[in-house]
C-alpha cells in the first residue's frame, strides 16, 4: 500500500522498495533468531522435564540436600543477572553512538559471565573430585545435563560476545553490527531467563 | 549513506530504554531475593513453598520477558509473541505430560512391588 503511494516516479518506486527490503532483513534476522530462542526453551524444558522425574533417584547416592549450597546458588545468579543488565547497557550505549561505553559495559558483561561459568566449573570439579560425577546417580546424571547444557550455552555466549567486542573495536557501531549486538543480546537476556527457572527448581527446591 | 539510515532505522526499532533496563533489574532483583529468603528461612515447607518458589519464578520470567526481551512490543502483526505462544503450548504439554506419565507409572510399580525389591 504504502509503496504503491509512493511511486510517483520509477526511481522514487525503486528506493521505497530497497529501503523495504533492507528494513525487512533487520527484523528477519532478529525474528528468526526468535524463533532459535524458542526452540532452545523446548530443548531446556525436555531437559527440565527428565530432572523433575529423576531428581528423587539416588541410587544410594547423596541428595540435593547434602550436595547444593545456597550462597553459591546465590552468587552466580547476581553474576548472571548483572552481565544481563551491562549487556542491555552496551546497547543503550549504542543507540548514541559511543563506541568505547559500548565496548566498556559489553567488557564488563564479560567479566561477569566469565565469573559465573568460573564458579560453576569450580561446583561441578568439586563434585567430581567428591565422587558425585554424573555416573553416581540418575538425580546428578540429570543435574549436570541440564545445569550443563545452560553453562555450555553461557560458554558459547562469551565466544560470541568476544568476537563482537573485536568487531566493534575494529568497525565501530554500524547497521550489522548494531544488529548483531541486538541480537546477541536477545541470546544472554535468554539465558538469564532460564537461569531463572534452574535456581528455583534445582538449588531453591533442592535444598529447602 | 544507505547504510547509516539502516542504522537509525533499526535503532528506532529497538525497544530497550534506561527506564526499562531499571525496573527489570530491581524487580528482578527483589524477586530473585524473595526466593532466595522464602527458601533459606525454612518457615515454609512442602507444597506451599513449592508453589510460592514457582510463582516468584514466573514473575520474574514475566518481567524479564517483558523489561529486557521486549516481547509484546514489536510492530504487528506479532510474529515474535505467537512464536512465544506456541512455545509455551509445547513446553505445557511436554512438561506436564511427562509428570503425568511419570508419576502415574510410578506409583502403578510401587503398589505391585515393594521398594527394596525393587533396588535389587
Amino acid at each position: 500500500m504504502s509503496v504503491a503511494s509512493h511511486a510517483d516516479t520509477p526511481l522514487a518506486a525503486t528506493a521505497a522498495h530497497d529501503h523495504a527490503d533492507s528494513h525487512e532483513d533487520g527484523s528477519l534476522t532478529i525474528l528468526g533468531f526468535w524463533i532459535y530462542l524458542m526452540s532452545d526453551c523446548i530443548l531446556f524444558a525436555t531437559l527440565f522435564a527428565t530432572y523433575a522425574v529423576l531428581h528423587n533417584e539416588l541410587f544410594g547416592g547423596p541428595s540435593s540436600r547434602e550436595l547444593f549450597s545456597l550462597p553459591e546458588a546465590f552468587a552466580e545468579t547476581m553474576l548472571l543477572l548483572f552481565s544481563s543488565v551491562s549487556c542491555g547497557f552496551a546497547l543503550l550505549s549504542s543507540l548514541k553512538q559511543k563506541n568505547a561505553r559500548v565496548i566498556g559495559w559489553l567488557c564488563l558483561s564479560f567479566l561477569l559471565g566469565a565469573s559465573f561459568v568460573a564458579m560453576e566449573l569450580h561446583e561441578f570439579t568439586s563434585l567430581v573430585q567428591e565422587g558425585n560425577s554424573w555416573t553416581r546417580s540418575a538425580f546428578l546424571s540429570s543435574f549436570f545435563t541440564l545445569v550443563g547444557t545452560h553453562g555450555l550455552h553461557v560458554s558459547v555466549g562469551l565466544f560470541w560476545m568476544a568476537v563482537l567486542i573485536a568487531q566493534l573495536s575494529i568497525v565501530g557501531i554500524t547497521a550489522e553490527t548494531f544488529r548483531r549486538l541486538v541480537v546477541f543480546g536477545l541470546f544472554w537476556h535468554f539465558l538469564d531467563l532460564v537461569w531463572i527457572f534452574i535456581f528455583t527448581f534445582v538449588y531453591l527446591m533442592g535444598v529447602a | 549513506m544507505g547504510n547509516d539510515d539502516i542504522l537509525i532505522e533499526s535503532q528506532k526499532e529497538w525497544h530497550g530504554t534506561l527506564k526499562a533496563y531499571g525496573i527489570g533489574f530491581l524487580a528482578s532483583f527483589i524477586l530473585t531475593a524473595c526466593s532466595f529468603l522464602l527458601a533459606a528461612s525454612k518457615s515454609l515447607a512442602g507444597l506451599p513453598l513449592v508453589i510460592l518458589l514457582v510463582l516468584l519464578a514466573i514473575a520474574q520470567a514475566i518481567v524479564q520477558l517483558r523489561f529486557f526481551l521486549h516481547l509484546g512490543q514489536e510492530a504487528k502483526p506479532r510474529w515474535e509473541t505467537l512464536v512465544f505462544g506456541f512455545m509455551v503450548l509445547v513446553v505445557l504439554i511436554l512438561a506436564l505430560g511427562s509428570f503425568w506419565i511419570m508419576y502415574d507409572l510410578n506409583d502403578r510399580l510401587m503398589s505391585n512391588t515393594p521398594m527394596e525389591q525393587s533396588h535389587d
